[in-house]
């Protein structure tokens, strides 16, 4: 049995029926976005253009590794979530719109694969 | 009832305004918004580069090292950090600050004369890192 009353269960949802939730998770990884981003420009000043050999240790460096995965991981989630909003203010045919939030995601994720897969394999083999 | 809302009036937009400080920090945080989301696309590039070995990575190192893709990575530089500044004004005004006028236009501008400052140190830092 729920026990919520009707307004509470409502509270908070708005008209787009999820809330806050996609301004928060935007400005949560918005947030995770300031250090893991000066990590990646740190990690570009030192490594652009580095002999081959210098940057594959570099990335076979757990600590190195696990903080790439997460600059990947946070970057991707909140361009996902801030290119929805920028088609859903400009594109109003429904269909145009389905199919471009589809490709918003497919990109997002067929990106974080294919960066995760490298830093991975660089990780664990060198 | 269809046609009553396509030929609707419409409300000014962009091209009517005079631009103004805070108006284009706005326009630019989208725009540097999405240009960061294509942008991702050199990242992977590179990951993938350093993933496959050597011959790509000397190849990537290569293409990376034009002059147009130099250009490229410059602009993406300081989408970067204009987006990251912009950013942090939004944390700002999420928390219920920095809404006076005067204050705004110039933080605004302030976040453009940051960027840019934070790009060119950004390069001249790798060139004298690499050089
Ligand atoms: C570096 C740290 C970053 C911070 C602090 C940050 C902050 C923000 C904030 C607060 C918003 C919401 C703006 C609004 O509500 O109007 C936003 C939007 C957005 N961000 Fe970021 N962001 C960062 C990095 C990135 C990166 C790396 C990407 C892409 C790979 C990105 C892509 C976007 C996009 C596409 C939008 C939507 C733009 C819009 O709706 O106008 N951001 N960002």
């Amino acid at each position: 049995m729920d026990m919520r009353t009707p307004l509470g269960k409502v509270r908070g949802l708005g008209s787009a029926k999820n809330g806050t939730e996609h301004f928060w998770h935007q400005r949560v990884t918005a947030v995770s976005n300031v250090p893991l981003m000066l990590f990646f420009m740190f990690f570009i000043v030192r490594y652009a253009g580095a002999p081959y050999a210098e940057a594959v240790s570099a990335l076979s460096n757990p600590f190195v590794a696990v903080v790439m995965a997460l600059v990947v991981l946070s970057g991707l989630i909140h361009m996902r979530l801030g290119m929805q909003v920028v088609i859903e203010d400009y594109v109003h045919n429904d269909a145009v719109k389905l199919g471009l939030l589809m490709l918003n995601t497919f990109f997002a994720i067929i990106v974080g694969a294919l960066c995760l897969f490298a830093i991975l394999k660089i990780a664990f083999t060198g | 009832m269809a046609n009553v809302t396509r030929s609707r009036p419409l409300s000014p937009h962009l091209q009517i305004y005079k631009p103004i400080p805070t108006m284009v920090m706005s326009i630019l945080h989208r725009i540097t918004g999405v240009a960061l989301y294509f942008g991702t696309i050199l990242v992977v590039a590179w990951l993938i580069a350093v993933a496959s070995g050597e011959a790509r990575y000397n190849s990537i190192s290569w293409i990376f090292g034009t002059i147009p893709a130099l250009l490229v990575l410059f602009g993406y530089s300081w989408a970067l950090f204009h987006h990251m500044l912009g950013g942090i004004r939004h944390f700002m005004w999420d928390m219920g600050h920095g809404y006076e006028k005067s204050f705004s236009t110039k933080l605004a501008i302030g976040n453009m004369i940051g960027s840019i400052c934070l790009t060119v140190l950004l390069w001249i830092v790798i060139y004298l890192v690499r050089f």
